[in-house]
C-alpha cells in the first residue's frame, strides 16, 4: 500500500476543509472497500481523513413523517433499527442480503453508497480501464462481461453498481443529504445520487471533492406490508448479486394502487423500472401480470455477449420478488411459486 | 595481567589463525574487535572459497567483541499513535498509517492467533471482536482502533478454561487444518451475542417480527456464518458446534476414535 497521511477528524468542518483542500484526499468510514483498492493499488489516495467518529450515526423519525439514517452509522446497527425493520423492512433485508456480518459491522451507510464497482476489469491494474484510469478504455465491453450491465451502459463502462443497500434506497425513493465546504448543504434525490457511465465513468456519482453524505432519509410509506428484497448470486451467501429486486406494492384488495421496484446487478446504477411500475399501476395483483410487466421492462435491456442470461433472470426475478412482497415479505416464501 | 585481551575467548587454533593471516593487526582486533577493513584485508588474503568459509565464521566468533551500539529509533513516515485495548491490557503503539490491526496484532503483539487468509475481507479467517462485534482485522487500520477493545482468539479462554465455544469446536471437530479456526470462533462468539439481541439476517423468515433470544436454525448458523471460508469443508461440524453452544441440549459428536471412544 502506497503512503498516506491519516488524521482521525474532529469536527466535519475540519474534515471537508482538508479533503476539499486536497484532490487525493478522501473520507474514511468502515474502509471495507476503500482499504482493499488501496492494497490493489486501484486506489491511490494521498491523505485519508476518518470521519467515523462524526455525530451521523443516529436514525431517528423526522417530523412529518419518514425515518432520517446516519451517515457514519454501520450497516448492521441500521438493518437491526426497530424503526427499519418495522416500517422499511425492504431495507432491512437489502443490507441483510449483502456482504457478511464482519463487514455490515464495519460498513458504514455513507460508505455503502459510496462503495466502488467489483468489475475485475476495474480491480485488475493491468488492464484497461476507464473508471480507473480515464482513457484507458473498457476491458470488459468486448471481454468477459457475464457479470456485467444489461442498462444504461455506454461504450466507455458496462460495470454495474454492487451494493445492495442502494436498490431498496432507490425503491424507496430516498433523498440523501450531503454537506461540503463552508457548511453548504443540499438534498439529492436518490435517483439522481448515482450516474450511469456516458463519457465519464470515472465518476460513480453527484457527489463533488469534499462533500461527504450526512444522512439518508427515507420518506413514509405504506410499502411496509408487502416488500421484498430478492438477490440471485452465484451461491446462496456472500456474493455479489447477478441479479437483485427490491419490489414494494400498496394494494386494495388485489389492485396494485402503487408498485415500486428496482434492480441491482444489471446497471452503473440502482435501475429504478419505472416502466414495469407503471404498467402495473391500477392491474391485478396476479402472476401473469408480474410477469408482463417485467417483459414490458426487460424490452429496453441492451445484453452484452456474456451476460444474455441475465435477460430472462432479471424477468423471473422481477416476477418472484413482486410476488415475495405479494406474500408479506416472508424469507424464501416466493420459492413455492411456478417463478 | 593487565597486557590480557579484553575479550579472551578465543582458542588457541583460532588466534593462530589470525596472527598466521594478519600479525599486524592481530592484537588491535583481539582487544576492539574486527572491522571492515580488517575483514576486508582478511578476504584479500584468501585465494580460496574453502578459506573464506573458514574466515567467515572467524569474522562472526569475533563480531560479539565490537561494542553494541543500539541503533537510533527508525522513524516511521505517517506514524499515528495508538491507545487501545486487546484482550482487556491496554497497550500504546506508534504505528505505520498503513498498518491493519491483524498486521498489528501478529507483528507488533505476537498475537498470531488471528490469521492472515486473503488480506482482502474474502475469508474472515483473520477475525477479531472490536468494542464486542465482530469484524475483519485485515480490512481495519490499526490507527483507526484509537480506544476501542479488541479481542481475538487469545483473548477468548479464562486461564486455562476454555471459552464454551472453543471447546464445542474441539468436541464436534469443527476444523480439520484449523487455519480458519480462531476466525471461525471469534465470528460465532459475536453471533451468540447476535442472536441474543434478536439481529436478523437475510434467511429471517420475517424481519418485522423484532424479538430477544433467538433460536437459530441451521440455514440461519450456516448463513450467519458465510463471512468464514472454510477450505477444508469443515462446515457440518462447526454448525454443530454452534449448535451445541447456542441451544440447551448437547448435540451428539459425529466422530468418534477408531477403539469406538469418544
Amino acid at each position: 500500500m502506497r503512503p498516506f497521511k491519516y488524521s482521525n477528524a474532529g469536527d466535519p468542518g475540519t474534515a471537508i476543509g482538508i479533503v476539499s483542500a486536497n484532490t487525493g484526499a478522501k473520507f474514511l468510514a468502515g474502509g471495507t472497500n476503500l482499504l482493499d483498492l488501496m492494497k490493489e493499488d486501484v486506489m491511490r489516495p494521498a491523505e485519508l481523513v476518518d470521519i467515523t467518529r462524526l455525530k451521523y450515526a443516529d436514525i431517528e423519525q423526522v417530523p412529518g413523517g419518514g425515518v432520517s439514517i446516519g451517515a457514519t452509522a454501520t450497516n448492521a446497527f441500521t438493518a437491526n433499527h426497530d424503526i427499519i425493520r418495522k416500517n422499511y423492512p425492504l431495507l432491512s433485508m437489502a443490507i441483510l442480503a449483502g456482504a457478511s456480518a464482519q463487514i455490515r459491522n464495519m460498513a458504514t451507510n455513507g460508505g455503502n453508497l459510496n462503495q466502488r464497482t467489483r468489475c475485475s476489469y476495474f480491480y485488475d491494474v493491468n488492464m484497461p480501464c476507464n473508471k480507473r484510469e480515464q482513457g484507458s478504455g473498457c476491458g470488459a465491453l468486448k471481454g468477459i462481461n457475464r457479470n456485467h450491465a444489461i442498462f444504461g451502459w455506454s461504450e466507455k463502462c458496462v460495470a454495474v453498481y454492487p451494493s445492495d443497500m442502494a436498490v431498496a434506497l432507490a425503491a424507496l425513493d430516498a433523498v440523501v443529504h450531503v454537506e461540503g465546504p463552508q457548511h453548504a448543504k443540499r438534498t439529492i434525490a436518490f435517483v439522481d445520487f448515482h450516474r450511469l457511465p456516458g463519457g465519464q465513468p470515472e465518476k460513480d456519482n453527484n457527489l463533488k471533492q469534499g462533500e461527504f453524505i450526512t444522512s439518508i432519509e427515507l420518506p413514509e410509506n405504506d410499502f411496509a406490508e408487502r416488500s421484498y428484497y430478492l438477490k440471485i448470486r452465484e451461491r446462496s451467501s456472500y456474493a455479489f448479486a447477478l441479479i437483485s429486486v427490491a419490489a414494494a406494492l400498496v394494494v386494495d384488495g388485489t389492485r396494485i394502487k402503487q408498485a415500486r421496484i428496482a434492480l441491482g446487478g444489471v446497471a452503473h446504477k440502482p435501475w429504478r423500472a419505472s416502466v414495469a411500475e407503471k404498467w402495473l399501476t391500477g392491474k391485478e395483483a396476479t402472476e401473469a401480470n408480474f410477469k408482463m410487466a417485467a417483459e414490458a421492462e426487460l424490452k429496453n435491456a441492451r445484453p452484452l455477449e456474456h451476460n444474455k442470461f441475465k435477460v430472462p433472470m432479471a424477468g423471473k426475478a422481477i416476477a418472484r420478488a413482486l410476488q415475495g412482497a405479494m406474500q408479506g415479505g416472508i424469507y424464501g416464501l416466493e420459492n413455492d411459486t411456478e417463478g | 595481567m593487565e597486557d590480557q585481551p579484553k575479550f579472551p575467548d578465543l582458542t588457541d587454533a583460532e588466534r593462530k589463525v589470525l596472527e598466521d593471516l594478519m600479525p599486524d593487526e592481530v592484537s588491535e582486533i583481539i582487544t576492539s574487535g574486527i572491522k571492515r577493513r580488517h575483514f576486508l584485508k582478511l578476504i584479500t588474503f584468501t585465494g580460496t572459497g574453502l578459506l573464506a568459509v573458514h574466515l567467515l565464521g572467524t569474522e562472526q566468533l569475533l563480531a560479539r567483541s565490537t561494542a553494541a551500539t543500539p541503533l537510533p529509533p527508525i522513524g516511521v513516515e505517517n506514524g499515528v499513535n495508538v491507545t487501545l485495548k486487546v484482550n482487556s491490557q491496554t497497550q500504546k503503539l506508534l504505528v505505520d498509517s498503513r498498518m491493519t490491526l491483524l498486521d498489528m496484532l501478529r507483528e507488533r503483539m505476537d498475537l498470531t492467533g488471528s490469521k492472515k487468509g486473503c488480506d482482502h475481507g474474502q475469508c474472515g479467517a483473520c477475525t477479531v471482536l472490536v468494542d464486542d462485534r465482530r469484524v475483519l482485522s485485515c480490512l481495519t487500520l490499526a490507527a483507526t482502533c484509537e480506544n476501542k477493545e479488541v479481542t481475538t482468539i487469545e483473548g477468548l479462554a479464562d486461564g486455562n478454561d476454555l471459552h464454551p465455544m472453543q471447546a464445542s469446536f474441539i468436541k464436534h471437530d469443527g476444523f480439520q487444518c484449523g487455519y480458519c479456526t480462531p476466525g471461525q470462533i471469534c465470528s460465532a462468539v459475536a453471533l451468540m451475542r447476535e442472536a441474543k439481541n434478536g439481529e436478523a439476517s437475510y434467511v429471517t423468515n420475517n424481519v418485522r417480527q423484532t424479538g430477544k433470544n433467538l433460536k437459530l436454525s441451521n440455514e440461519e448458523i450456516r448463513e450467519r456464518m458465510s463471512g468464514n471460508i472454510c477450505r477444508c469443508g469443515a462446515y457440518p461440524n462447526i454448525v454443530d458446534a454452534i449448535r451445541e453452544v447456542h441451544g440447551d441440549k448437547a448435540v451428539a459428536e459425529v466422530w468418534q476414535f477408531a477403539d469406538g471412544t469418544i
